[in-house]
């Protein structure tokens, strides 16, 4: 390896920290990684409601029939930016930019990321990429809906989906970098007193996420660049009366956008793994086989991209290969939701709002991904491809996963980012409300799905209207949903009760520094000598723990 | 502090000098495989539209050999010329790494300019058929890559005037422009193949 050769002696010349960050360092070019990490938590929230509120706004054209609450152009521009805004401005950055790089960091002892001014250089292409598209609404917004396919994408709105194509080559690059970063960080600046069997699973995670992030995202930037030039420059690779052909961008789209699911819930996989074991006060159950199912997930998921294109025109064999393949990703998830499963087996359970938002999640994310495994099947997905089915499957996963991932995250990490504790009862109705919501909303789409409500209409036929005003009723619980959070974060990030450096007694390193982390992470860097998840077996391991360190 | 937290099991506290160490070659090699995936995105939609059109090129649009084979070789050469700047730098020969890595950069804007020469030449635009599409597109984004390339050369010969900036222990910066100028050069030979030999098939 090429720095092997370099002297360890030549440090980068970084700015000087002060001694604590001011509220207004936030909103600078910080290198700090627990400044870049709220930053990203905090744009990523703001985008998160601006999308909730498309979403509310589309829910109510929905709630009947033939409503016209929003003009047809408006509500395919809502469509398209709700999906692209809840993935690319808020799910990703929050799960990858947030949590990543506030405790990968932490988690293994280093005192940043491995390239501190790219890592801010990365958070800042998030802002002007959302800027963009809520300014495509000035030239009637993309309304091609998230997937942008064309032709479709090539004949409405052109300016706003140029716009639109700017923005996600904007979170694309801003990914990659991030991805490069967590790849290095991860591998090189461990503790050396650490393991690979010792790390901390969230990181494993974050491991596999940056390598999926690396190998997939510029191939949908390749994808969207052909698509830019079919727009504005004349050429025709995805115009069929040319030569072009539109189900190559289906591939390369697609390429991307299958494992972009994995990008959203495996970091949220690492904060489960995170959250189980501390709140059952148990080791985890399975630390190698969750470990490597993540890179499992990893490599498979780049094999099933196909089945989101069994309608167009693919042959059997490649139905039949990708129906497989789309399978076997089931059986790591399945290892995973196992693991947990058995790690809260016996645990003596805390049930604070971090562990219900866990969960909560365990029980709608098996729901999602058995609705997964019918339409990773070819016949059933020409059944209901297109339907409310997938809208159920998909936000049961999005929604019911990475989202409730999300929350249990900063209801367990909300204590060491700010030094506060969130207040429980806030916290509580808050997972009630959710929970009732999420349900509310999503459940009945399965039901519309399968008697063929199709998705990405405005206006639908009357017989489907008393299940939508079901939906719709949901859609409002979930909407209030996020006050009592709202009001929790704000009231306790100023006067919540002080949470002491570990309040819920964790193992892994980031809950050794003190809370807030000082600028430095560490007075003097920690060294490992147990695993992150040995709980309760302190005693039992004491002896062997020593007679290996005299080994070593 | 945390070093001595009981919970942590973190008995022994080691101290470390604030140091941040340097990654950046690694961090470059992992952003290429990014790279090369995107190029890889080109060349699987050129390998798919070449499979569902029956002829191809169609007629009218065949690309010229004489000027690009030029090209090619220049640019294959240039590889082993900065591959020399770095061999100068690890002597702590810096006046021999600026020579040969102006020479590289020559050499890419000769190389560059023959781009654009076969652009000005070839008779047909951007907008032609679906093949000349991809023609301007692939070679037109590699060669954006191999400005950039030249950029970077260029950033290395300008920050080596300061003397001791680069030596024989401090010298990531230019090994990085040699690592990228590799990976452009790679890149152009997998075009080269598809591109201009195999439609000769």
């Amino acid at each position: 390896m090429a720095q092997a050769q370099l002297p360890l002696d030549t440090p980068l010349s970084l700015p000087e920290h002060p001694k604590a960050w001011k509220w207004y360092d936030y909103f600078t070019f910080n290198v700090d990684h627990k400044v870049i990490g709220i930053q990203y938590l905090v744009t990523a929230f703001i985008f998160y409601l601006i999308g909730g509120l498309m979403a509310v706004a589309m829910r109510t054209e929905l709630a009947t029939a033939d409503s016209d609450f929003l003009d047809p152009n408006l509500y395919n521009a809502f469509l398209t930016n709700h999906g692209t805004i809840m993935i690319f401005l808020w799910v990703v950055p929050a799960a990858i930019g947030g949590f990543g790089n506030y405790l990968v960091p932490l988690m293994i002892g280093a005192r940043d990321m491995a390239f501190p001014r790219l890592n801010a250089l990365a958070f800042w292409l998030n802002p002007p990429a959302g800027a963009l598209l809520l300014a495509s609404f000035l030239f009637g917004g993309a309304q091609a809906g998230w997937t942008s396919y064309p032709p479709l994408s090539t004949i409405t709105a052109t300016t706003a989906q140029s716009m639109w194509i700017l923005a996600i080559v904007l979170v694309g690059t801003s990914s990659i970098l991030g991805s490069v970063n967590f790849i290095v960080t991860i591998w090189k600046m461990k503790v050396p007193s650490m393991r690979w069997n010792q790390l901390p699973l969230f990181c494993w995670a974050m491991l596999a996420t940056s390598l999926l992030a690396l190998v997939s995202t510029p191939v949908l930037a390749a994808g969207l660049i052909l698509l830019l030039f079919d727009i504005n420059f004349g050429t025709s690779f995805y115009k069929p009366d040319a030569g072009g052909n539109v189900v190559i961008y289906q591939h390369l789209f697609w390429f991307y956008s299958h494992p972009a699911v994995y990008l959203m819930i495996l970091p949220i996989f690492g904060i489960m793994s995170e959250v189980i074991p501390v709140h059952a006060r148990k080791p985890i159950f399975g630390y190698q086989a969750i470990a490597y199912s993540s890179l499992a997930i990893c490599c498979v998921g780049l094999f099933v991209w196909v089945h989101h294109m069994f309608t167009s025109g693919t042959p059997p064999w490649m139905r039949m290969f990708f129906t497989i393949s789309t399978l076997i990703v089931a059986v790591p998830t399945g290892v995973k939701i196992f693991s947990w499963v058995a790690t809260l087996w016996g645990g003596k359970i805390r049930l604070n709002s971090a562990m219900l938002f866990a969960i909560g999640l365990l029980s709608m994310f098996v729901l999602g991904g058995l609705s997964g495994v019918t339409l990773g099947t070819a016949p059933v997905d020409i059944h209901v491809h297109d339907t409310y089915y997938v809208v159920a499957h998909f936000h049961y996963v999005l929604f019911g996963g990475s989202v409730f991932g999300l929350y249990a995250g900063i209801y367990h990490w909300f204590p060491k980012m700010t030094g506060r504790l969130l207040d429980e009862r806030l916290g509580i109705l808050h997972f009630v409300l959710t929970f009732i919501g999420t349900n509310l909303t999503f459940l009945p789409m399965h039901e519309l799905g399968l008697k063929g409500m199709p998705r990405r209409v405005a206006m639908y036929d009357p017989q489907f209207e008393p299940v939508n005003l079901i939906c719709t009723i949901g859609a409002f619980v979930l909407a209030f949903s996020i006050i009592p959070f709202l009001i929790n974060i704000i009231w306790s990030w100023n006067r919540g009760k002080v949470a002491g450096d570990n309040p819920w007694g964790g193992l892994s390193l980031e809950w050794a520094t003190s809370s807030p982390p000082p600028i430095e992470n560490w007075e003097v860097l920690p060294v490992v000598t147990k695993g992150p998840y040995d709980y309760g077996i302190e005693r039992r391991q004491e002896s062997t723990d020593e007679d290996r360190d005299e080994e070593e | 502090m945390q070093g001595t937290v009981e919970s942590q099991g973190t008995a022994i506290a080691v101290d470390h000098a604030h140091e941040h160490p340097d990654f950046r070659v690694l961090g470059l090699l992992v952003f290429l495989i990014s790279e090369s995936l995107m190029f890889g995105g080109l060349f699987a939609a050129y390998l798919l539209l070449r499979g569902m059109n029956e002829q191809w090129p169609p007629e009218g649009t065949e690309v010229e050999l004489l000027v690009p084979t030029i090209n090619t070789l220049i640019l294959i050469s240039s590889s082993f010329v900065i591959h020399y700047g770095d061999v100068a730098i690890k002597k702590d020969d810096v006046r021999g790494m600026r020579k040969w890595y102006w020479l590289t950069a020559a050499m890419g804007a000769v190389f560059l300019g023959g781009q654009v020469y076969e652009y000005l030449t070839l008779g047909y635009g951007l907008r032609t058929n679906v093949f000349a599409n991809c023609f301007y597109v692939m070679t037109g984004f590699h060669g954006l890559h191999v400005f950039i390339g030249i950029l970077l050369i260029l950033g290395v010969i300008w920050r080596s005037r300061r003397p001791g900036h680069y030596s024989a222990h401090r010298h990531t910066g230019v090994t990085m422009a040699e690592i990228y100028w590799h990976f452009v050069d790679v890149i152009w030979i997998i075009l080269f193949t598809l591109l201009y030999i195999l439609t000769r098939f």
